[in-house]
C-alpha cells in the first residue's frame, strides 16, 4: 500500500476502514542470507538499503522488544553534518543528503525538517575553533555559515546575551541541518524493507552466536535456532553486552543519555540551538515541545533513566541561555543506552569471527547517522567491502594510532 | 547516588570524578615482548557488563583519594566501596 494525499482523503471520506499495517509479522524461516540484529534505526536501515540498493531479499531483521522501542525512539531527533576530522565529515555529509531525499524514497512522511543547527560560541578560542570547523566543513562541499553577534540576535532574540560567564559572541550555523520524526524512521525504513521482501521479526532476542571453527552460522534467539550466510550486529547501546556473547570485548562503555520534553508551547524556537559553554541543545517540536538534552550521566550505565544531578545541570544550561524557559513544565523525561567508543567515533567493520560483521560505537550521535551507517553496513555485508565514507570505521584504527577524536579527548569514553 | 567512603562515610558521587574500569589499575609491564598489543587491550577494549561492575572513583572534592567501587550498572545500586591503594596492596603492589 503507498500513501499518498487521495489515499489520505479518500480514507477521510470512508471512516479510515483501508488502512492496513505498516508490515506483516511473519514468524522466522529456519535459514536467511543474511540476518539483521537489531530492529532500531540502523539495523532497519540496513535491511531496506539491502533490499533495495544491493538486491538481498532474503533477509531477517531480528528484534528482542519492538522496532523503534530503542534509542531510535528515545533522542532528541537533531541531525547535522557539522563535522570537522576527514573520517567523519564525508560519511555524515552522506547521511544529510540521504536525509534529504528520505521521504520520496521511502514513501513514508518522517517529518525531515532542515530548520538549521546554530552551535554557539562564548569565546575567542571557542570562534577560531568554529571558523575552523566551518572552513573543513565547506572544503568538503558542506554549507556552514559563521555568524557574530548582531546575526545570532537576529535568529533568537530571546537569547542571554548578556550573561557574563558566558557572552554569546557568534555561531556556527549549518542551515541544512535540523530534526526528523525519530520512530517514523524505524516505522518507514520497516516498511520499505518489508514490503522489498525483509522479514522483520519483534520479540525475538539474540542470546547466542552458533559459531564453528571460526565461522558464524547463525544465532540462537528466545525463537530458536536461526542459520545464516551472514550476520551484522547493530544493537546500538547493548553491543558490549551483544558481542561479549560472540566472545569479542570492544572499545567501547555503555553510558545513559538523558532527554527531556516541556509542555507545547507557541512556535518559539527558529531551529536548534546548542550551548557551546554549558553543553545543552534545545529544538521545538512540531506539537510544540522544546525538546532537549545535554551531557551523559558520566558512568557505565544500562539503566534505561538517568540520575537527579544531571537533571539539575541540564536545567542549569538551559536557564543560564534561555532564562524564559524557567516557566515551561517539565512534561517528560527519560534516558536511552548509548555505545560511548573510545574516540567517540563508531565501528562499521567486519570482526574476526568470518561472517559475522558489527556496526555500533554511535556515542549520543548517531541517530543522524541512521541512513548512510544503514547504506554503508549494507554495503559491507553485501560486498564484504567497505562503503566509501566509512573506509576509517575500522576496529585496527586504534592499534594502529589513527583514532577519529573530533573532540580530542583521548580514551575517555565519559568525555566524548 | 551515594558512595559509602571508607574512611569519611556516605558521599554523594557528584563529589567524584569517574574514571571508568577499574581494570585500570593493572598497567601493563611496558617491557614485555607483548607490550604494544597488552596496551592496546588495556586502554581501549572493556568488559563493559551489564551488572556488578568495579570501577574508579576519585574524591576530587573531598578527601582526593581514589576508590574501588563495585555497582550495578542496571540498578544503580552501589554494592561495595574500597581504597583503591587497598585493592592494589592487596595484589602485591607496594606502592
Ligand atoms: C537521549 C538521547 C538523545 C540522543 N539525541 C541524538 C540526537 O539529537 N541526534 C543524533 O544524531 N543522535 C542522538 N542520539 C543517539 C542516537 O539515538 C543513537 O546513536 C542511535 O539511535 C542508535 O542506533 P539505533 O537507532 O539503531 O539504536 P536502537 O534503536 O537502540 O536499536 C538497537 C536495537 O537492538 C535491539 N537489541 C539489543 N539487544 C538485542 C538482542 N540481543 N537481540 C535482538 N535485538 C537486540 C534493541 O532492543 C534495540 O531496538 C541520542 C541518544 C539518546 C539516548
Amino acid at each position: 500500500m503507498r500513501y499518498s494525499g487521495f489515499k489520505v482523503l479518500k480514507e477521510a471520506l470512508t471512516g479510515h476502514k483501508g488502512w492496513k499495517p505498516a508490515w506483516r509479522d511473519p514468524a522466522p524461516k529456519p535459514h536467511y542470507d543474511i540476518l539483521v540484529i537489531g530492529g532500531g534505526g540502523h539495523g532497519l536501515a540496513t535491511a531496506y538499503y539491502l533490499a533495495k540498493v544491493f538486491g538481498k531479499a532474503n533477509v531477517a531483521v531480528l528484534e528482542k522488544g519492538w522496532i523503534g522501542g530503542g534509542n531510535v525512539g528515545r533522542n532528541t531527533t537533531i541531525i547535522r553534518s557539522n563535522y570537522l576530522l576527514d573520517g567523519n565529515e564525508p560519511f555524515y555529509e552522506f547521511s544529510m543528503k540521504l536525509w534529504e531525499g528520505l521521504e520520496q524514497d521511502f514513501n513514508f512522511n518522517a517529518m525531515v525538517s532542515q530548520r538549521g543547527v546554530l552551535n554557539l560560541c562564548h569565546t575567542d578560542a571557542q570562534r577560531d575553533a568554529f571558523r575552523r570547523r566551518g572552513n573543513a566543513m565547506r572544503l568538503n562541499g558542506v554549507d556552514a555559515e559563521l555568524l557574530d553577534t548582531e546575526g545570532v540576535r537576529r535568529m533568537a532574540p530571546f537569547l542571554n546575551f548578556e550573561n557574563a560567564r558566558f557572552p554569546i559572541k557568534g555561531g556556527l550555523l549549518q542551515p541544512r541541518g535540523g530534526t526528523v520524526r525519530h520512530d517514523a524512521v524505524a516505522w518507514g525504513y520497516a516498511r520499505g524493507a518489508d514490503m522489498r521482501g525483509v522479514d522483520i521479526i519483534q520479540n525475538c532476542e539474540v542470546t547466542g552466536f552458533r559459531i564453528e571453527n571460526g565461522i558464524c552460522k547463525g544465532v540462537e534467539t528466545t525463537r530458536g535456532f536461526i542459520g545464516a550466510g551472514k550476520v551484522g550486529v547493530a544493537v546500538a547501546g547493548s553491543s558490549g553486552r551483544v558481542m561479549a556473547k560472540a566472545g569479542m570485548r570492544l572499545p567501547i562503555e555503555s553510558h545513559v543519555l538523558q532527554a527531556f520534553v516541556s509542555e507545547g508551547l507557541k512556535p518559539l524556537l527558529p531551529g536548534v540551538i546548542t550551548y557551546g559553554a554549558g553543553h545543552f541543545y534545545v529544538s521545538q517540536s512540531d506539537k510544540g515541545g522544546l525538546v532537549f538534552g545535554g551531557d551523559i550521566d558520566g558512568y557505565n550505565s544500562y539503566a534505561q533513566r538517568g540520575n537527579l544531578p544531571v537533571v539539575e545541570d541540564v536545567c542549569e544550561g538551559g536557564m543560564s541561555l534561555m532564562p524564559m524557559i524557567g516557566r515551561a513544565k517539565l512534561l517528560r523525561m527519560w534516558g536511552g543506552i548509548m555505545d560511548m567508543s573510545m574516540d567517540g567515533s563508531p565501528i562499521i567493520d567486519r570482526t574476526d569471527t568470518e561472517r559475522l560483521y558489527f556496526n555500533g560505537g554511535w556515542c549520543y550521535g548517531g541517530f543522524k547517522a541512521t541512513p548512510a551507517s544503514g547504506w554503508a553496513f549494507a554495503h559491507l555485508l553485501a560486498t564484504g567491502n567497505p562503503h566509501e565514507t566509512a573506509t576509517a570505521y575500522r576496529f585496527d584504527r586504534f592499534r594502529k594510532g589513527l583514532m577519529i577524536d573530533e573532540k580530542g579527548m583521548g580514551a575517555q569514553p565519559n568525555l566524548h | 547516588m551515594i558512595i559509602p567512603h571508607p574512611l569519611l562515610g556516605p558521599r554523594d558521587s557528584q563529589e567524584f570524578t569517574y574514571l571508568g574500569d577499574a581494570s585500570l589499575i593493572e598497567r601493563p609491564d611496558w617491557q614485555a615482548e607483548d607490550a604494544v598489543g597488552r596496551f592496546h587491550d588495556y586502554l581501549y577494549l572493556r568488559d563493559n557488563p551489564a551488572g556488578a561492575h568495579r570501577e574508579l572513583w576519585f574524591h576530587e572534592q573531598g578527601d582526593r583519594s581514589w576508590l574501588v567501587v563495585t555497582r550495578d550498572t542496571v540498578t544503580h545500586e552501589i554494592i561495595s566501596a574500597e581504597l583503591a591503594r587497598d585493592v592494589a596492596r592487596a595484589k602485591g603492589r607496594s606502592k
